[in-house]
């Protein structure tokens, strides 16, 4: 292989980024709240129980965090219509041809690492998309059990909303436990995630880490949006 | 309702010599048990004079008669008996004295005279496997008897959580395929009265609603009376600011036992269950299971039975071995989720070694000089 040209993309705007930390945040706390309140602290002590509020105070950090996390995911869905070509909802579906073959890649490139042809997507690849988009459900079932079980504990119009779950699973009971199993597939998807991230930065050498930081992305010339129709070795942008 | 054959409420107490004095106590009665103010006494006392005694056949199948047993306990004296006075209870199998080709009899003359007018009670849940034998009255499955019955009635309560939900005899893995009442019966305004066995004045208090407004109370998405079933066993736990505090008992034994702290950790069902124990309480107001030290099972949420164990706040997941929660399941996905990262890292160290050897090639090119275009 020849000495690589790269030229800067810039692929997650802004909105793109802060909607990922604030999600990555918030869902961080959400997880370790909601495991708190699944199993308290054991804390033997002979206090009387109007001089503490702790175990209020985790759930309230809850709440709130919930609202945070739900109305940013909103946002989400809203920057997937008006946001640029790499942000866009289509990029979540393969249903594309084109996207069916790029899973196949992925899968013989990156998972079982048969072969090494480059895989071109600036974005998000194909199998990469598929994920966020059933991660993007598990936060949609999040937000309908966790406002579910809200609604019985707040009088604000949101939450009640989504009372209509509690029935549908036969209780609080099954809601509150399939809540607390969701945490698990958030845990699972951060470690996989994290790791992916840094695999591609790792491999691929693109930058994919400090991405999520600047927006931008250095891809190889022959894949570069404009680059690739130019002459070589001319307007390289930096 | 005008049935002009049978006597209003208020006839009927006359003839039984109650006093107008007696009578109007009653009615303030019962306008507190519904949770009304002092200024509805007029309007239930009203119903009553105008009201004829509603006929009244109550069922019992899949049932141990606990929620008989709790209603005839009705905390203030004769509360029962008042209900049971105002209502004609034509059929049921424990308190009535005919028996045989008699009670069947009378339970066929109520069914064709008061056809749509009378009300139905069911204690109990009906099995369905092998045709409904499992339980049969008089020669007829208990599903015959609920779709006939069900057929001409005006409305039914559902008394417990075996009628509502099924409760233990439909707990895994429900050999007879016993089914709450509302699964088998359409066309009928059901109310569901759950409990194992419901607190006494909420049955008697969901009976009077029904007379005194001829009117089914309004009813929560799982069909109960939002009167009694609206509000958690956790928001009315008189342990609720040890919750919050997060003052917690960690074992029967402990300090915090003694202290009266919150059972959460104990494996307390209020945060999930629908009932009015913290209210009421039981045994005309005596305790509640909470106040006696024990942690809420949930007895009046559908499959309290199958979310054990009770004594632990997370139950055992769906499909796994006992002993097994989200949690176990969790770490040990995460323990494989992690060595599989491992392998992965190691694997693309060796796979891809070629393809990152050749970038760190071109790289020192760059370093020497060599190349004019360094990547960026
Ligand atoms: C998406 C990330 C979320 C995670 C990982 C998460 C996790 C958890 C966990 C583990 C529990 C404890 C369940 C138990 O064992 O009792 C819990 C409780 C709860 N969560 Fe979430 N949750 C999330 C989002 C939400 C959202 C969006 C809401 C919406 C309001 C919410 C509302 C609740 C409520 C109301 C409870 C019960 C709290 C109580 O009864 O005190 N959660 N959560
Ligand atoms: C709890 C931790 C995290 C969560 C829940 C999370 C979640 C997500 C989600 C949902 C997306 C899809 C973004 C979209 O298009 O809307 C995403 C993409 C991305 N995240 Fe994270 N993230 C986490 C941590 C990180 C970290 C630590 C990094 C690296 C520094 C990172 C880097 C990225 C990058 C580079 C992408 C784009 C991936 C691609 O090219 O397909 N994330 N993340
Ligand atoms: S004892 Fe049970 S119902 Fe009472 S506050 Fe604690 S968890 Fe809630
Ligand atoms: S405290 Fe819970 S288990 Fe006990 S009677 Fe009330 S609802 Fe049933």
């Amino acid at each position: 292989m020849q000495t690589q040209t790269l030229g800067r993309v810039y692929v997650w705007e802004i909105p793109v980024r802060f909607y990922h930390w604030l999600n990555a945040f918030s869902l961080v706390v959400l997880c370790v709240t909601g495991y708190l309140i699944g199993a308290p602290l054991a804390i033997q002590q002979a206090s009387e129980a109007s001089f503490a509020y702790w175990f209020g105070k985790v759930r309230f950090i809850h709440f709130v965090f919930a609202y945070i996390f739900f109305f940013n995911f909103l946002f989400r869905i809203y920057w997937g219509f008006v946001g640029n070509r790499y942000a866009n909802w289509k990029n979540f579906l393969p249903f594309r041809k084109k996207q069916w073959k790029e899973i196949k890649q992925v899968i013989a490139v990156d998972i079982l690492q048969r072969d090494n042809t480059p895989i071109e997507t600036i974005g998000h690849n194909a199998v990469a998309g598929f994920t966020y988009f059933m991660t993007f459900l598990a936060f949609l079932f999040q937000c309908i059990t966790g406002f579910g079980l809200y609604a019985a504990m707040s009088k604000a119009w949101l939450p009640k909303l989504f009372a209509w779950i509690v029935p549908l699973m036969g209780g609080d009971f099954a809601v509150r436990q399939w809540h607390h199993a969701f945490m698990w597939f958030f845990i699972l998807f951060a470690l996989v995630h994290v790791y992916i991230v840094f695999y591609h930065d790792y491999v691929e050498g693109r930058g994919e880490i400090s991405s999520m930081g600047s927006g931008w992305k250095f891809i190889e010339k022959e894949y570069h949006p404009i680059l690739k129709d130019e002459k070589p070795a001319s307007g390289i942008k930096k | 309702m005008s049935t002009n054959s049978r006597p209003t409420i208020w006839e009927h107490a006359q003839s039984k010599g109650v006093s107008r004095r007696e009578f109007l106590t009653a009615c303030a009665w019962m306008t507190a048990m519904l949770g009304l103010p002092a200024s509805a006494v007029a309007q239930v006392t009203k119903a009553l004079e105008t009201q004829p005694r509603l006929p009244v056949l109550w069922f019992h199948f899949q049932e141990c008669t606990c929620c008989s047993e709790s209603f005839i306990r009705s905390s203030h004296p004769g509360i029962a008996d008042i209900v049971l006075d105002k209502i004609s209870l034509d059929y049921t199998e424990t308190l009535m004295a005919a028996s045989g080709k008699q009670a069947e009899e009378a339970l066929r003359d109520t069914m064709t005279k008061y056809k749509g007018k009378y009300l139905m009670v069911v204690e109990g849940s009906v099995p369905t496997a092998e045709g409904g034998v499992y339980c049969c009255i008089g020669g007829r499955t208990a599903l015959d008897i609920v779709q006939e019955a069900a057929a001409g009635a005006k409305a039914m309560i559902c008394w417990g959580s075996c009628a509502s939900n099924g409760c233990v005899q439909a707990a895994k893995p429900n050999p007879t395929q016993a089914t709450p009442i509302h699964k088998l019966v359409s066309g009928v305004p059901i109310i569901n009265v759950p409990g194992c066995p419901p607190i006494a004045e909420v049955m008697t208090g969901t009976i009077v609603h029904l007379l005194a407004f001829d009117r089914i109370p309004q009813l929560d998405g799982l069909g109960r009376p939002k009167a009694f079933y609206s509000r958690r066993v956790h928001d009315t736990c008189y342990r609720r600011p040890n919750y919050d505090a997060g003052l917690f008992v960690n074992s029967f034994d402990d300090e915090n036992a003694k202290r009266g702290f919150c059972l959460y950790k104990m494996g307390c069902r209020g945060p999930v269950t629908y009932n009015a124990c913290g209210v009421m309480r039981w045994n005309g107001g005596v305790s509640f299971p909470i106040q006696s030290g024990h942690p809420c099972i949930g007895c009046s949420e559908g499959n309290f039975w199958d979310n054990g164990p009770f004594y632990r706040h997370l139950p055992n997941f769906p499909g796994f071995g006992i002993e097994t929660t989200a949690d176990k399941i969790g770490v040990g996905l995460g323990a494989v989720t992690v060595v599989g990262i491992a392998a992965h890292a190691i694997s693309t160290n060796i796979r891809k070694r070629h393809l990152i050897k050749e970038e760190q090639a071109a790289s020192e090119d760059v370093k020497d000089g060599r190349a004019e275009q360094g990547g960026s």
